[in-house]
């Protein structure tokens, strides 16, 4: 098939950008959007022109590294898959297909379609753990978890913190991936010491690195590759609001 | 020219003497300890951040060294140890089945094919029930019984069920697991993070290594970064190959510049193929991806008995089928070990009986677990691999047979360790699958994780204590010559590599040594081909260096720059793969050599003379590598032939 | 956002049955009128607690639009350029909606408070006279301004629906069925809602109520 490609061209976070045309032929509806991108970059390097930067890793839906927003959809057209195993038969030949980075102030562009999420660490480092250090912990069967708590904790847990939800908010908002950790850890006994200062400690790094405010819109959900369930939302709200009523008290239930 | 001169043997000294069983014990005791005030006054640099680097430079932290950490990717929780899907083994023994320290010690040397460190293996199983315990504590939310207690699962052929998981995505939950550990310490300033840097040489002073040189990725700054010790936690060397499981960013250039340095590099030859990985569809094809091995417990594998039968596969009556498996080992059937999975997946496809568009790959047929079970069983077992697989070829694998063929997917081989995961550089450590040590010649399913976590979490922060307690070492300068020399260095390739502006790419280049590797170096080899490969490898490594084109400067992010650089260091690799696999007259686990097989075509392995591990000594770019022998010493687990059928 | 809207979601129930008294004839529902305005007493003289109600709405709905003008300043922040291509909703309509819709919703009863409370853009404007003001409102041959209201008060609804499901996820509802139920009460009490405000108007229209 034949395409056209309009693709976000950026050559450093100073540069103003702008969508740049590019046309592709003989893409086979076996390659992944990705190939199909190593596909035009190769051209353009033996043209001479600068390679499209994009990021990527393992391919294989995991890594959380890729993330394109194609024709306005985070991740491409196809529900519950990442922008890398997204297959070109899920376009027609004589598509126009537009390609654009995350935008977010919180995931400023470094370049074309490469943004930093360095925000999402930081959201982590302020309480998106268990304080266990290595060699401290108890048998591991001296805790039960209820199968359906952990089966739960494991649903959010598959978050893969690509930022397709933060590209998707109409808010900007990166509430669905705070969430999602706050959801794991405190659906499990090991993380409830540390319940209600992580969820404060959590939405403090979200806010402070300029996310939006949540409105329940729903599109993160939507886009999800994971489908991270909204209702993770509700359940940091009451932890929240738990956390809030105690002024910031550590101990659940003190 | 010979293509290697052999040198002094080389043996483990930090391995105590005595019972297999007791020797870690003696070891913690023996090494020297660093006192707590102590510890902040020394560096620790860890490059990568996978399961190995990421609990290493975690645990480290939490001790009171001040730890610097590098990955290449745009956050430490993205490393590939993320794609792991099966589990993570440990002798816990909770299912009651049998299972102890001593099995799984002796499963893990025994599938290795006998090539690998009792000391360490035993050590490994040993601390295997520490890291469940450990993931525990920090919220790894492993599959669970409906009492609560954990699930286990058997995997890989193993007779025991002591594979703990997480669905089919156990590597990630260990990663994040180990990841949000340490995100816990860069936040409290006891980590120093640098992501999207990528380490280019490594600094030795005084025959210690002392640092090591980065690029940022993003602004291209070249910086020196100095430490009392340096861990490569930096991952296998499997994209040698170009196609292969791993991620995109995977390369050797961390270990390989070591190996350069004077840190011997062992069993490179040794690399595992995973049979069921789907079939490449066309040149454009970039990776490969895996179908987790637990398909192989319901699907059967087959294919037509005629050569070139173009029939679809519904169109083939079941008495032209042939389950070549079933056939073959009738006692294992579809379950044999992957190596052997793979190779007869090859011989048939070689046969011409190969099928799908490329020939090059065999049906697994799920048609009568669905009708034992029926079509929701299989959907609530496979039904996030099914949909996988139908994402990426476009086919429906609950109406027509999945095709499957095998692809490189680890490497045993790695830099030279010893028991204190110590190289051959004084302060230079190496954990994970960046070391030798702990798989042999073949790894089992489900040991990966276990190797790493274990390194990083319990052995390294104890051996390093034992390096370390002699320091903190004289501050270096980055006046030293040395360390000028190690920066012009970096700076010169990188100039040189941009300064070619020939007329190929990069990743034609890659695919092409790719090619070179798999047809040779693959799944067989054979003396003919190694050679034939090490002068193809040498001819396109002069190519490279002539035509390749590299857009761009230095300046920020590039990445073809970061492509090539890893691309060069991939040809020295692949050229010491062949000659390693060349010198390795025998076949065992991950390395068969057409010329020594059994009469019905099994691996023959030539115990008398090859019991050994092989380091390499690095000489000059081209020149002779020197071989050192690490003889290998069979106390406990006596060499058997290993047989499945 | 929630809080507030709380409020307003009382306030709105509490006017929509007041609204249905209508159907109870002029007499009881100049009376009922009348009440509002006595509410309260002896404790409070005259108008005063309807005043103190009011004063209370006001808060609610000036606390809501900061609230809301908060949110939306913080969404543009968050996202300083701009998309080239965005596709259109995938997520609910109602939730793409909600700060324009509120913008109508609040100019709507702006209008509606000059019609039906002060009586400045009414045609009898007898404030005394509450029933006479409404059918002279909604008489057929000003079908535009029942067509005004229907419009505004569907508006009202979608509103509803998805700021009482958003209500009740920020007050911490977090289980999938809780919010599958969460999604169907939203539903149904905007549903509700709108059919009581619209059966007014309509009835008018119609001449059932004259």
């Amino acid at each position: 098939m034949n395409l056209t490609l309009r693709i976000w061209r950026q050559s450093g976070p100073q540069d103003k950008g702008r969508m740049v045309t590019y046309k592709v032929d003989d893409v086979s509806p076996d390659m992944s959007f990705l190939e199909m991108l190593d596909v035009l970059n190769e051209r353009l390097i033996l043209a001479g022109e600068e390679p499209v930067a994009f990021d990527h890793d393992c391919r294989e839906g995991i890594c959380g590294m890729c993330g394109l927003m194609i024709n306005g959809n985070a991740h491409g057209p196809q529900r519950g898959t990442t922008a890398c195993q997204l297959h070109m038969r899920q376009f027609s030949d004589g598509d126009t297909i537009d390609i654009e980075p995350w935008r977010a102030r919180a995931f400023p562009v470094i370049k074309d379609l490469v943004v930093d999420r360095d925000a999402f660490d930081r959201i982590i480092a302020a309480g998106g753990y268990v304080t266990a250090p290595t060699g401290s912990a108890p048998e591991a069967h001296s805790t039960p978890v209820a199968k359906a708590n952990a089966d739960a904790a494991f649903e959010s847990a598959a978050c893969i913190g690509c930022g397709a939800c933060v590209a998707a908010c109409p808010n900007g908002s990166g509430m669905l991936f705070t969430a999602a950790k706050v959801t794991q850890l405190s659906l499990l006994p090991q993380g409830q010491p540390e319940r209600y200062t992580r969820v404060i400690g959590m939405v403090d790094a979200h806010d402070e690195a300029g996310f939006g405010g949540c409105t329940n819109a729903g599109e993160c959900t939507v886009v999800c590759p994971k489908g991270i369930p909204l209702n993770t939302i509700g359940r940091l709200n009451r932890d929240y609001l738990a956390a809030t009523r105690k002024g910031g008290s550590n101990t659940p239930g003190s | 020219m010979d293509l290697f001169t052999e040198g002094d043997p080389v043996a483990d000294t930090k391995a105590p003497e005595g019972p297999v069983e007791k020797r870690w014990e003696t070891r913690r005791f023996e090494a020297k300890l660093v006192n707590p005030a102590n510890r902040r006054k020394m560096t620790v640099i860890v490059v990568g951040t996978g399961l190995a680097g990421g609990s290493a430079a975690a645990t480290l932290a939490e001790q009171g060294y001040r730890v610097k950490s590098y990955c290449y990717q745009d956050s430490p929780r993205r490393a590939h140890s993320i794609a792991a899907q099966g589990g993570i083994n440990a002798a816990k023994n909770y299912r009651n089945d049998g299972d102890s320290v001593h099995r799984l010690f002796y499963d893990t040397v025994k599938g290795g094919d006998f090539r690998s460190r009792e000391s360490n293996v035993h050590r490994l199983a040993e601390v295997s029930v520490n890291i469940i315990d450990q993931c525990v504590a920090q919220g790894v939310p492993f599959a669970r019984e409906y009492g609560g207690l954990l699930d286990t699962r058997s995997f890989g052929g193993a007779q025991v069920q002591r594979t703990f998981y997480a669905r089919g995505q156990t590597g990630q939950q260990l990663l994040l697991g180990a990841y949000q550990a340490l995100e816990r310490q860069i936040g409290l300033g006891n980590v120093e993070m640098n992501a999207r840097h990528e380490m280019l040489e490594l600094i030795v002073v005084d025959g210690k290594a002392r640092g090591i040189v980065v690029r940022d990725m993003v602004t291209g700054e070249i910086t020196t970064e100095f430490a009392d010790a340096v861990v490569l936690a930096s991952g296998g060397y499997g994209n040698v190959f170009y196609l292969s499981t791993n991620a995109k960013g995977c390369n050797v250039t961390a270990t390989w510049r070591a190996h350069r340095k004077g840190a011997y590099f062992a069993n490179p030859c040794y690399t595992q193929i995973h049979p069921t990985c789907i079939p490449v569809s066309g040149d454009h094809q970039s990776k490969l991806t895996l179908m987790s091995e637990s398909l192989r417990n319901d699907g059967r594998v087959w294919v037509p008995k005629a050569k070139g039968d173009d029939r679809a596969p519904r169109d083939i009556p079941e008495d032209e089928r042939d389950y070549y498996l079933e056939r073959i080992y009738p006692s294992f059937g579809n379950l044999v070990p992957r190596d052997i999975a793979s190779r007869a997946a090859k011989n048939v496809c070689d046969e011409g009986r190969g099928v799908g568009p490329s020939k090059l790959g065999v049906y697994l047929d799920f048609a009568d677990a669905i009708d034992r079970l029926g079509r929701q069983a299989i959907e609530a077992k496979y039904g996030n691999l099914f949909e996988m697989y139908e994402r990426i070829t476009g086919e429906d694998p609950y109406e027509v047979p999945m095709r499957i063929y095998p692809a490189v997917h680890y490497t045993m081989g790695g830099l030279w360790v010893d028991y204190d995961l110590q190289s051959t550089i004084p302060g230079l450590f190496v954990i994970g699958e960046a070391n030798f040590s702990d798989h042999g010649a073949n790894r089992l399913g489900a040991s990966a994780l276990m190797q790493g976590l274990a390194d990083g979490y319990f052995v390294l922060p104890t051996t390093i204590a034992n390096y370390l307690a002699a320091g903190p070492f004289e501050p270096v300068q980055a006046s030293h010559p040395a360390v000028v020399e190690a920066r012009r260095d970096v700076e010169d390739r990188i100039q040189r590599l941009l300064a070619v502006d020939g007329d190929r790419t990069v990743d034609s280049f890659h695919r092409e040594l790719g090619q070179i590797m798999w047809e040779h170096c693959g799944m067989e080899r054979s003396e003919a081909g190694l050679r034939k490969a090490i002068d193809e490898i040498r001819a396109l490594r002069e190519q490279f260096w002539q035509r390749v084109r590299v857009p761009g400067d230095g300046e920020g992010l590039n990445q073809s720059l970061e492509k090539a650089g890893r691309v060069a260091d991939f040809f020295e690799l692949a050229e010491l793969m062949c000659i390693d696999a060349l010198h390795r007259e025998e076949s065992c686990g991950g390395h068969f050599r057409a010329e020594h097989q059994t009469a019905d075509g099994e691996a023959q392995r030539d115990d008398d003379r090859f019991a050994y591990v092989a380091a390499w000594e690095f000489t000059a770019t081209g020149e002779p590598a020197v071989l050192h022998k690490e003889d290998l010493k069979f106390e406990y687990v006596h060499p058997t032939q290993r047989s499945y059928k | 956002m929630a809080v507030t809207g709380i409020v307003l979601v009382l306030f709105l129930i509490a006017h929509m049955l007041g609204n249905l008294k209508i159907f109870t004839g002029a007499v009881s529902f100049n009376h009922y009128a009348e009440w509002l305005r006595e509410l309260g007493a002896p404790l409070l003289p005259g108008v005063w607690a309807l005043w103190i109600l009011r004063i209370g709405l006001v808060v609610a709905v000036v606390a809501h639009i900061w609230a809301a003008t908060t949110l939306a300043v913080r969404a543009r922040a968050a996202r300083p350029v701009r998309y080239a291509h965005r596709s259109k909703v995938q997520g609910s309509y109602a939730a793409r909606t909600m700060r324009w819709g509120g913008v109508i919703i609040l100019l709507f009863v702006i209008y509606h408070i000059l019609d039906l409370t002060t009586g400045t853009l009414n045609p009898v404007g007898d404030p005394t006279r509450p029933y006479a003001n409404v059918v002279a409102d909604f008489a057929p041959e000003r079908w535009y301004v029942t067509l005004f209201y229907t419009l505004a008060i569907v508006t009202i609804g979608f509103h509803l629906r998805h700021g009482v499901f958003s209500a009740l996820r920020s007050l911490g509802q977090q289980t999938p069925r809780g919010e599958r139920r969460a999604r169907a009460v939203a539903l149904v009490f905007a549903v509700a809602l709108c059919a009581g405000y619209l059966v007014v108007p309509f009835a008018v229209l119609t001449g059932l109520v004259s």
